[in-house]
């Protein structure tokens, strides 16, 4: 078990009917996000992206989140207030599915990383950007059990068994410790 | 490595379809910058005045502005321009939205379109995949359904679509080009585009837009938005409402529309209604606002929310501009709830939204007048609305009088004949123009109006108040802050303008005043269809964010052009005698460059004529409007000055010129 610990808890508050469907705030995200910082942008790098369909009056930014290395095993699709939304429209991942949260060139995962930077921001960019009040920034503190972080080796180990799975490393590692002694 | 703009060019031919990605000379972009400049640049070189606007050889140029695609707030202009079949000369309409910064993300900077398809097709820019694909299936399709089409068969919902209507397939003389919540309007232009066989341009693009100096570059960028806010959270005070904030008139966001209804003209801009708005028609029209206004929306990159998605009962969602809310209520002598139902059919056909509504009103008029007989007219509905809806109907299907009205009223009242060409009465070189009949002149109004060539007063004015403020309290309090002003002068002439007494109009601000007021105010919408930048945070509104001062650091941050307040305000000169000389060429002179006779009641010819001769001279034009060669040799516009020799148009000084002559001053 591990300790009792104060996590800050950053949140992007989003109002769906604020948003303008502008999207400076994928044009600031790419910008902030290219190297070197600001020397330009292409929101298709954007860690955020605005689902837009002005006719049927659907604007909803949703930021990328962890990458999935496999499609779910079903997709879901919402209907809200009459307004039937894309599948998978509120999922923050990039996946093997559709081809958003990616690096156009590389196809790379994006993740948003709430503008993490030395200095560090007042807010992220996108909600500086928003001055029409859709992207609200929130943070509050919370009380959390402390992760045990994994060593290098755990860690290394967990993405052969991503890879590989459990079976296979463990017989492996038996084969080899084997022939070592041996 | 090329900065804000990409540096390549696609062009197009339709007859050939043939397609080249073509670089551009970095040179081209720091005389003329970008967008209008550059477009400007390329039909000079290529459209000779003997090209017909339905000819194949005419050019339709789509360009994105020079800072488009960068993180500048507002800049998502495509400047559109060709050769307009209705007034002749120069056309260069401009739309906002998402085009021109998807087109900079596609890797070009402008579409070059010329000759004419044999079927109906449209382009799909895609990166670096171009292609011309059959449109017979988007035939008779409205805009915005044509725009839907067209991301469904690509499977591409992020695709941004610029497409026309019925009308541009006809060859409406004042057709528009359509896309995502804006649209090029004015001079026909969608008519040029399907004269050409092209039903719309689709782009998606995914690769970046750099920067020179990122830093100071975003630096300029939170300024902006920093002034932005604060404006948004100071309004000006003693203007109407409309003129108080940033952004383009807030038309769809305001219900208070007193002001528009009871001082600009109804029907075919004759009547002026005083006592229009009342309790009831507030409560009324708030009500059908409140129904159908769905959300108010913004185009690329800009927090301002010019427009609003209109949901009509019964009818498909559309994407309303501006100032189309009015213009069909005030023709017809309406209410809203039919002035935001026609506009739906309107915009699906792609007409423009000042002069459509004053066509028809034109229409209605003349066989009132029995100018047009009812066997003209066979088939008019009895209703007052349902006239409106059938002759729109008869216009964009060029059926029977349609035919006639689609070319607008200038070339319909030559048509008709019979005196109707005193009822084609509110136009300027041609072209419908707003709907509004005044008191006294207003002299920088007058030279605005003859000599804008955008003919659009609303794309030339902007900057210095439309009229004195009542006090000299309230002149002082507004100068206090009025940083924007190029030169300090332009603050004691507001200070000293009064409403009535010495100081007032027709004779102050004075000629010389009225020349700097002016060359200022089109100084700046220039720069703005140079760089894509909306004039709605630029040139048409009081303290705005974008102004002489900061510009010239965004190109040279952005670019990595040098520049400077001068070398700026010589570039915006040069492209703007540009465009002149183009509009010269083609024929237009001094005669041409006047005001509707009756569009102010008291008017004083001697001034007038001082007004136009001084400003001509201010400009480097000579007294026929004519871009003197000294002038054009200052520019570096030399190539205009042989050919304007060759053409006969000037005759060279340096050979006429009396011996001693040139040297007096």
């Amino acid at each position: 078990m591990g300790e009792k610990k104060k996590k800050i808890v950053k949140t992007i508050k989003v109002d769906v009917d604020k948003c303008n469907g502008c999207r400076a705030c994928e044009m600031i995200c790419s910008s902030f996000h290219a190297a070197p910082q600001y020397s330009s942008n292409n929101p298709a790098r954007s860690r955020v992206r605005v689902i837009r369909e002005p006719l049927k009056d659907i604007y909803v930014p949703v930021y990328a989140g962890e990458h999935a290395k496999a499609e779910c095993m079903g997709r879901d699709k919402y209907v809200i207030d009459g307004k039937e939304y894309d599948e998978c429209a509120f999922c923050r991942s990039s996946c093997p599915s559709r081809d958003i949260f990616k690096e156009p060139d590389s196809g790379l995962p994006l993740r948003c990383d709430m503008c993490e930077s030395d200095p560090t921001l007042e807010k992220p960019l996108c909600v500086q950007w928003c001055i029409t009040d859709a992207l609200i920034y929130e943070e509050r503190e919370e009380e959390v059990e402390e992760e045990v972080k994994l060593d290098d080796v755990e860690m290394g180990l967990e993405s052969l068994v991503d890879k590989y799975g459990l079976d296979k490393i463990m017989e492996t590692v038996a084969r080899m410790s084997m022939s070592k002694k041996g | 490595m090329r900065y804000a703009e990409t540096g390549f060019n696609l062009e197009i031919d339709l007859t050939r379809g043939n397609i080249e990605r073509v670089e551009t000379d970095p040179g081209d972009t720091e005389l003329y910058l970008g967008g209008l400049g550059t477009n400007a640049k390329i039909l000079w070189d290529r459209v000779p005045p003997e090209v017909e606007p339905f000819s194949p050889d005419n050019l339709l140029i789509f360009s994105a502005g020079l800072l488009c695609g960068t993180p500048a707030t507002g800049c998502n202009r495509t400047i559109v321009s060709t050769i307009s079949p209705q007034t002749l000369l120069m056309a260069f309409s401009m739309m906002g939205g998402f085009w021109a910064p998807e087109l900079k993300y596609a890797g070009y900077d402008k579409v070059i379109l010329r000759g004419k398809s044999p079927d109906l097709v449209y382009l799909w820019i895609n990166n670096d995949k171009v292609e011309i694909r059959d449109a017979a299936h988007l035939r008779g399709k409205g805009a915005g359904e044509t725009a839907e089409l067209i991301r469904q068969e690509l499977k591409e919902p992020k695709a941004q679509v610029a497409a026309i209507g019925l009308a541009g397939e006809n060859r409406v003389y004042f057709a528009s080009i359509e896309q995502g919540r804006s649209s090029a309007s004015r001079g026909g232009i969608g008519a040029v585009m399907g004269d050409k066989g092209l039903k719309a341009i689709a782009v998606r693009g995914t690769k970046d837009i750099h920067v020179a100096r990122p830093a100071e570059f975003m630096g300029l960028c939170n300024e902006v938005l920093k002034y932005i806010k604060f404006r948004n959270e100071n309004p000006i005070e003693g203007v109407m409402p409309i003129l108080a904030g940033l952004g383009s008139p807030q038309e769809m966001a305001v219900h208070d529309e007193k002001w528009h209804t009871e001082n600009f003209m109804w029907g075919n801009s004759r009547t002026r209604r005083k006592d229009f708005w009342n309790q009831e028609v507030a409560a009324k029209w708030a009500e059908t606002l409140d129904k159908m206004r769905t959300r108010l929306i913004s185009c690329y990159n800009c927090p301002m929310k010019c427009g609003a998605t209109i949901s009509a009962p019964g009818l498909p969602t559309y994407m309303m501009k501006c100032f189309s809310k009015l213009t069909y209520t005030m023709a017809a002598m309406s209410d809203l709830d039919f002035g935001l139902r026609i506009a739906q059919r309107a915009t699906e056909y792609g007409v423009d939204g000042f002069s459509a509504p004053q066509v028809m009103a034109f229409g209605i008029e003349l066989h009132e007048a029995g100018i047009l007989t009812d066997q003209d007219m066979a088939g008019l509905p009895a209703g007052n609305e349902e006239r409106f809806y059938w002759l729109l109907d008869r216009i964009v299907r060029r059926e029977g009088i349609g035919d006639v009205l689609a070319n607008g009223t200038y070339w319909a009242a030559r048509q008709i004949g019979k005196g109707a060409d005193a009822y084609a009465h509110n136009n300027i070189k041609k072209h419908e123009q707003l709907p509004l009949k005044l008191s006294m002149l207003n002299p920088i109004y007058f030279l605005m109006y003859a000599t804008g060539e955008k003919i659009n007063i609303t794309q030339i004015e902007g900057q210095f108040p439309q009229a004195p403020f009542a006090t000299r309290e309230e002149r002082a309090e507004f100068v206090k802050d009025w940083f924007q002003v190029p030169d300090e002068k332009f603050k004691q002439y507001l200070l000293d303008w009064e409403p009535r007494g010495e100081n007032s109009m027709p004779h102050y601000p004075t000629v010389k005043m009225c020349c700097d007021i002016v060359d200022w105010q089109e100084r700046m919408h220039y720069i703005d269809d140079a760089l894509g930048m909306c004039s709605g945070l630029s040139s048409f509104p009081l303290k705005p964010p974008y102004h002489i001062h900061n510009y010239p650091k965004f190109i040279s941050a952005g670019a990595g052009i040098d520049m400077d307040e001068a070398r700026l305000t010589q570039a915006a000169k040069r492209y703007r005698t540009l465009v002149r000389a183009i509009n010269i060429r083609r024929g237009m002179r001094r005669k041409d460059e006047k005001p509707p006779e009756n569009h102010w009641k008291k008017r004083f010819p001697e001034l007038e004529k001082e007004l136009l001769d001084t400003y001509y001279t201010f400009k480097g034009w000579n007294n026929d409007g004519i871009p003197t060669q000294e002038s054009l040799h200052e520019l570096g516009l030399d190539y205009v000055s042989e050919d304007f020799v060759k053409r006969g148009i000037l005759t060279d000084q340096a050979e006429n010129a009396p011996p001693g002559a040139s040297t007096e001053q």
